[in-house]
């Protein structure tokens, strides 16, 4: 079954000709959702974690987008701020389409008004303020994938989760070093 | 055999009791921020419900929140005990719920309550 999820995969990015994460990640789970149903019989779990993921998604871009208007970040951390949000965007058309093919609806994105107000937006006073709440929130994120991995019903939708925390990690390593701060000391720094 | 239960069940107590006193409140600060943080606050609803005064609160309770309708209507009331199994694997406490987050370690899990009771007490 596996098997026949990977080559799935594999023919869809070689037709799109460019590896986006959405795309493959929607690929893989494409190939795996009637498997989630025969093999679980836990969809409604699977769904209820990607529409949790989803929120997560959304506040990330609400975030980004406050920490790109706010004048407060120069370039080149600007262009860097924007990139790392479409890769949430991504992530959230990701999302949005496996719940979909899943049968499920997606939730609501908040407001980023709603967003900056529960993030306290309004203490940010320069760009080490906002690289630290992004730095904050990417690990939050990065934990977050890593932290449902078990409660996965179907193995594919697990390692979706495992490779979305990947990005996170990847986010929060940049952030990490124009903040200047030291590398951590130990292994396993990330999840449980 | 009724002496026995007794024993085990005092054992029980007095052993979650004493994980609680030896639990790490500034370590759970540190676990609570990096492994909850991408979802919780402890003063603002986000992806998940406000924090601080959760200890002893009745779940599904925090005001302004939009909760599963399985985390509402549950009568689980948040202590040591059901923040632990909560944090161990949510859906066993309350299935139908939407957190789904696991922490596996035992001791990381009493760390995060003791500062979640800690900060609910301010």
């Amino acid at each position: 079954m596996s098997e026949s999820i990977d080559l799935r995969r594999r023919g869809l990015m070689r037709a799109s000709g460019v590896t986006l994460l959405s795309a493959s990640a929607v690929a893989l789970l494409a190939g795996c959702e009637k498997m989630a149903v025969a093999q679980t019989g836990n969809t409604a779990g699977d769904v209820s974690i990607l529409n949790t993921a989803l929120s997560l998604e959304n506040e990330a871009i609400s975030a980004y987008q406050i920490g790109a208007g706010s004048g407060l970040l120069q370039k080149p951390v600007l262009e860097i701020a924007v990139l790392f949000q479409t890769h949430h965007k991504e992530h959230r058309d990701a999302l949005i389409a496996t719940i979909r093919k899943l049968g499920g609806t997606p939730v609501a994105a908040k407001s980023d008004a709603e967003v900056a107000q529960a993030l306290n937006a309004a203490s940010l006073k320069n760009q080490a303020d906002v690289l630290r709440l992004a730095q904050r929130l990417e690990r939050g994120a990065a934990n977050a994938y890593i932290g449902v991995i078990p409660s996965f019903g179907d193995k594919a939708l697990a390692q979706v989760s495992a490779r979305l925390a990947a990005d996170e990690v990847m986010h929060w390593t940049v952030l990490s070093q124009a903040l200047k701060d030291p590398l951590p000391a130990k292994a396993l720094s990330f999840g449980a | 055999m009724r002496g026995l239960a007794f024993a085990a069940a005092a054992a029980l107590v007095l052993g979650t009791a004493a994980d609680a006193a030896a639990a790490d409140a500034a370590r759970g600060q540190d676990l609570y921020e990096s492994r909850c943080g991408g979802c919780h606050s402890l003063d603002a609803n986000r992806v998940g419900p406000a924090h601080r005064g959760v200890f002893g609160r009745t779940a599904g309770t925090a005001p302004g929140f939009s909760y599963s309708p399985a985390v509402k209507n549950s009568s689980v009331v948040w202590n040591d005990r059901t923040l632990d199994a909560w944090l161990t694997n949510p859906q066993a406490l309350i299935p139908g719920q939407r957190m789904n987050f696991r922490v596996a370690t035992a001791e990381d899990r009493a760390d995060i309550i003791a500062y979640l009771r800690q900060q609910s007490a301010r």
